[in-house]
C-alpha cells in the first residue's frame, strides 16, 4: 500500500516528474563524466610499477645527465637493471597532434616493461632497424598508421625532420596502460646530435632504474643520489609513481577546478530536485492532513515524500549511470590521445549513486519537515 | 494591452522558496561560466602584458618556447649587427641575449614541486621590460650570485622569498629582491645576471636574443631579414605574439572545458526553470482565463510568462556574476604545458564577460520558460475560467 502510493504520487504530474528525471540524468551523467576525467588525470599515476625508479637531473627535467652515468647507476646495490629515454618532443604534422615521443636505449627498456605486449616478430625488427619506431595501439589507430610507415616528426628540442619507420605496434597488458606513447632508438638520437653538435652528444634525459626489492626504494634512491653530490649533473631519484605524481600535481589547480565543478553539478541539480518537491509536497497540504485524519502518523506522511523523493532521484540516477558509458566512450574517441587511458571506474560508479540517493534525501527534507508538522485544520485550510 | 511589469514581477515573490531555489541553480551555472571566462581572460591579459608590440624576440627556427631555443655566440653576435635595433640610454644597442632554463622548485603551500623558469637578464634587458620594478630588496649585481625572484614565485614557491637562497647548478644563490611585473608573465620567473647563469649551468648557447626595434612597422623586414641569412637557423617574432602565443593551448583548454561544462549544466538549470514555470501557469489557470476575459491578447498572456521566466534569469545571471566577481581576488598558479613552467594568473572580469553571461542566463530563462508560456497563451477562456 506504502510504495503504490509513492508511486501513483510520484508520477501524478508526468510532465513534471519526467523533467526532473531528466535534469537528474543530466547531471549524473555530467558528474560522471567530469570524474572520470579527473581519473584519467592519474592514469599515469596508476599505470606505474614499484620496482621502477627514475633518476633525473635535480635541476630539472630539462637539463640532461651524462651518459657515464648508467655504468655507475648499475653498481648501486639492489639495483637490477638500468635502462634510459630522451624525451623528443617533436610535432607530427601540426601542433594539435600532440603525443610522447621518447628516445629509448632499445633493449633494456623494453625489457624493463613488460606492461607493452609486443609480438616477437616485431620486436625483432624494430630492434634491427635503426630508424624504427613503436607505436601504442590507440595512437596507431588515431592516425591509421600500419606496420611499415613511414612517420615525419619535426624536431622542437632536436632540430629537423626526422623520419621513423614504424616497426612495432605494441598493446597495453590491460586497460591501465598507455597506448599512446611513441619510441624509437636513442642510438640514432646520440649519432645524429654528437654529428651535430659534438657537445650536446651522449647525454641522457632520464634513467629508470629497476630494483630488485621495492621495499628498499627509497633507500636504493638515497644512495643513487648520494654518488652523484657534489658533482657537475647532480641526480634526483625517486620511485615512477612520485614521478608521473609530480606531473599530476604541477597542473593540480586545474584539476582541483574540475573537481569543485563536478560537485557544483550536484549542488544544482540538488536545487532542482527540492523545488520539485517543495511544488509538490505543497500542493498536497489538503492530502496529507486528510491521511492524519483517517490516522495516518506524521512519520508515515513525511516517508511519503522521502520515498518519492529517493525514488524520483535513484531512478534518474540509473538512467544517468547507464549513459555515462556509451558518452565516455565517445568522448574518449573525440579527444583521441588526449587522455591515454579513459575508463569508467566501479568508484565513479559509487559516488555517481551516492550523488543521487543525496539529491533524493537533501530535496525531500524540508518538504517532509513541513508535510509531518502541518496540523490537520490548517493543511485542509490550506490552497494550493 | 500588456500585462503589468509589477503583476509578473509579484508572482515571482509570491512563492519565495520555488523562485530561489530556481534562481539558484541558474545562479550556479553563471557562476561557473562567468568564472572560466574570467580564468581564460586573465591568462590572456597576463600573456599580453608580459610582451611588447615594438620589442622583437629571437629563437630558434621551430624551436617553439625559450626554454627549447638555443641561440650561439656567433649568431647572437649576427643579430646584434642589425641596424633596425633602437639604442639605450647608455647609447648602446638595446638587445639582451638571455640564458633561460627551468628549475624544479617545492610550492610552499603543498611542499610539490613545479617548474620556475629562470632568466639570466643583462642591464639592456631591464630596459627592455620598463614594466618590471623591485618592490621589495634591491636589483641583483651584475657579476654575483644574486637573484630577484617575481612577485608570484617569491609568495608561492620555498626559499624563494626575500633574504632566502635558493640552491642550484652547485651554488647558492640569494634572493636579494623581489620585483613586480605588473601582472605579467614575468612575475612568474626568477631573474639573475646572464654571464653568471651561463657559467653555472655551463652552456655555450643563449636560449633567445631580444631587442626593440627602433620603428616598430619595420617589423617585417627584419624578421625576413633574419630568417633569410643563411648563417642563422631562427625565428623572429613580436614578443606580444610570442608570449600570447605560449598560453594559446592552455587559454582553448580552458575556454572549451568550461563552455562545454557551462552547457551541460545549464540544461539542468533550464529543466528547473521549466519545473517552476509550467507549475506557475498550472497554479494560475483560473487568473489567465480572467485576464483572457478581460481583454488580454494570447500574444500578451505569453509575454507575460516569457517576461517572468526571463526575470527568473536574470536574478539567476546577477547572483552568480556577482559572486563569480568576488573571485577577482584569487589567483590561480599553474603550469602551462606548453611551456612546461608555473604561471600564474588571476581571475579578470570583463565588461564582455558580464555582458555574455547575462545574455546566458536571460537565455536559459527564455528556454525554460517558452513552453510552459506558450500553454498559458493556448488555454481557452472557458476551460481555463472552468479549471479554477
Amino acid at each position: 500500500m506504502f510504495a503504490l502510493l509513492v508511486l501513483r504520487n510520484a508520477f501524478r504530474h508526468k510532465l513534471r516528474t519526467t523533467l526532473t528525471i531528466a535534469g537528474i540524468v543530466v547531471a549524473i551523467t555530467a558528474f560522471g563524466l567530469l570524474r572520470t576525467i579527473v581519473e584519467a588525470w592519474y592514469a599515469g599515476v596508476d599505470a606505474t610499477s614499484s620496482t621502477r625508479l627514475v633518476t633525473r637531473n635535480a635541476i630539472s627535467l630539462v637539463f640532461p645527465l651524462p651518459l657515464t652515468y648508467a655504468q655507475k647507476l648499475r653498481q648501486v646495490d639492489g639495483v637490477a637493471a638500468v635502462s634510459w629515454a630522451n624525451w623528443f618532443g617533436g610535432v607530427y604534422i601540426t601542433e594539435r597532434n600532440f603525443f610522447p615521443q621518447f628516445g629509448i636505449d632499445a633493449d633494456t627498456y623494453l625489457d624493463m616493461y613488460p606492461e607493452f605486449v609486443i609480438k616477437p616478430e616485431e620486436r625483432k625488427a624494430f630492434l634491427v632497424d635503426r630508424n624504427g619506431a613503436i607505436a601504442g595501439r590507440k595512437l596507431a589507430n588515431e592516425y591509421g598508421w600500419k606496420i611499415g610507415d613511414r612517420i615525419p616528426i619535426r624536431g622542437t628540442i632536436f632540430p629537423g625532420t626526422w623520419t621513423f619507420t614504424l616497426r612495432a605496434i605494441y598493446d597495453g597488458v590491460d586497460a591501465k596502460t598507455d597506448e599512446t606513447q611513441f619510441y624509437f632508438h636513442w642510438k640514432l638520437l646520440n649519432e645524429t646530435i654528437k654529428q651535430r653538435y659534438p657537445k650536446r652528444g651522449d647525454q641522457v634525459g632520464v634513467y629508470v632504474v629497476e630494483i630488485r626489492d621495492p621495499t628498499r626504494a627509497a633507500e636504493i634512491s638515497q644512495s643513487i643520489d648520494a654518488t652523484f653530490r657534489n658533482s657537475l649533473a647532480e641526480t634526483l631519484t625517486e620511485t615512477e609513481k612520485a614521478f608521473q605524481l609530480g606531473f599530476v600535481s604541477m597542473t593540480e589547480a586545474i584539476l582541483v577546478a574540475v573537481q569543485a565543478v563536478s560537485f557544483v553539478v550536484i549542488v544544482i541539480i540538488m536545487a532542482v530536485m527540492a523545488n520539485t518537491m517543495a511544488m509538490t509536497a505543497r500542493e498536497r497540504y489538503a492530502e496529507y492532513a486528510t491521511m492524519k485524519a483517517l490516522g495516518f502518523g506524521n512519520d508515515y506522511v513525511a516517508w511519503l515524500i522521502f520515498a518519492e523523493s529517493l525514488g524520483i532521484a535513484l531512478l534518474g540516477g540509473a538512467l544517468g549511470i547507464a549513459l555515462t558509458f556509451p558518452l565516455a566512450h565517445a568522448f574518449a574517441g573525440a579527444v583521441g590521445t588526449l587522455f591515454p587511458v579513459f575508463n569508467v571506474s566501479a568508484r565513479t560508479l559509487a559516488m555517481q549513486v551516492g550523488a543521487a540517493a543525496l539529491v533524493g534525501v537533501v530535496a525531500a527534507g524540508v518538504p517532509a519537515w513541513r508535510a509531518a508538522r502541518v496540523r490537520i485544520v490548517d493543511g485542509l485550510r490550506a490552497v494550493a | 494591452m500588456k500585462v503589468p511589469l509589477a503583476y509578473i514581477a509579484r508572482n515571482l515573490s509570491a512563492r519565495k522558496l520555488t523562485t530561489i531555489l530556481t534562481a539558484g541553480g541558474m545562479a550556479l551555472v553563471v557562476y561557473v561560466f562567468t568564472t572560466v571566462l574570467m580564468l581564460s581572460a586573465g591568462l590572456e591579459k597576463t600573456m599580453v602584458a608580459t610582451g611588447r608590440h615594438d620589442n622583437v624576440i629571437v629563437i630558434r627556427r621551430a624551436s617553439q618556447t625559450e626554454v627549447q631555443s638555443s641561440v650561439d655566440r656567433s649568431s647572437a653576435a649576427i643579430i646584434e649587427s642589425l641596424p633596425e635595433i633602437a639604442a639605450g640610454t647608455d647609447g648602446r644597442k638595446l638587445l639582451s641575449r638571455e640564458p633561460v632554463v627551468l628549475i624544479n622548485l617545492p610550492k610552499r603551500a603543498s611542499g610539490k614541486p613545479a617548474n620556475v623558469v629562470i632568466r639570466g637578464v643583462t642591464p639592456a634587458g631591464l630596459e627592455l621590460r620598463p614594466q618590471v620594478g623591485i618592490v621589495e630588496g634591491r636589483m641583483f649585481t651584475p657579476g654575483t650570485s644574486e637573484i630577484v625572484a617575481g612577485r608570484s614565485i617569491a609568495e608561492g614557491f620555498q626559499r624563494a622569498g626575500l633574504g632566502e637562497s635558493l640552491h642550484f647548478a652547485q651554488r647558492d644563490w640569494r634572493v636579494v629582491g623581489v620585483f613586480d611585473a605588473g601582472h605579467s608573465g614575468f612575475d612568474s620567473e626568477v631573474w639573475g645576471d646572464a654571464e653568471q647563469m651561463m657559467q653555472a649551468f655551463r652552456r655555450q648557447t643563449f636560449s633567445a636574443v631580444v631587442f626593440r626595434l627602433v620603428d616598430p612597422s619595420r617589423f617585417d623586414a627584419v624578421k625576413s631579414t633574419l630568417e633569410a641569412d643563411p648563417r642563422l637557423t631562427v625565428e623572429a617574432k613580436r614578443e606580444s605574439r610570442f608570449y600570447a602565443e605560449q598560453s594559446e593551448g592552455l587559454a582553448r583548454f580552458i575556454d572549451y572545458l568550461g563552455v562545454s561544462i557551462s552547457v551541460i549544466f545549464s540544461i539542468g538549470a533550464v529543466i528547473g526553470a521549466m519545473i517552476t514555470m509550467y507549475a506557475s501557469v498550472a497554479s494560475r489557470t483560473g487568473e489567465i482565463g480572467t485576464l483572457r476575459a478581460l481583454g488580454f491578447s494570447r500574444g500578451s498572456i505569453l509575454a507575460a510568462f516569457l517576461i517572468e521566466s526571463l526575470l527568473l534569469g536574470l536574478v539567476g545571471g546577477l547572483a552568480g556574476i556577482f559572486a563569480a566577481s568576488l573571485m577577482q581576488a584569487l589567483s590561480i598558479s599553474t603550469t602551462n604545458f606548453q611551456t612546461f613552467a608555473e604561471v600564474a594568473f588571476s581571475f579578470a572580469l570583463t565588461p564582455r564577460i558580464v555582458v555574455d553571461a547575462l545574455l546566458f542566463a536571460l537565455a536559459m530563462g527564455f528556454v525554460g520558460g517558452f513552453l510552459p508560456a506558450a500553454r498559458a497563451a493556448r488555454m481557452k477562456i472557458v476551460d481555463a475560467l472552468r479549471a479554477a
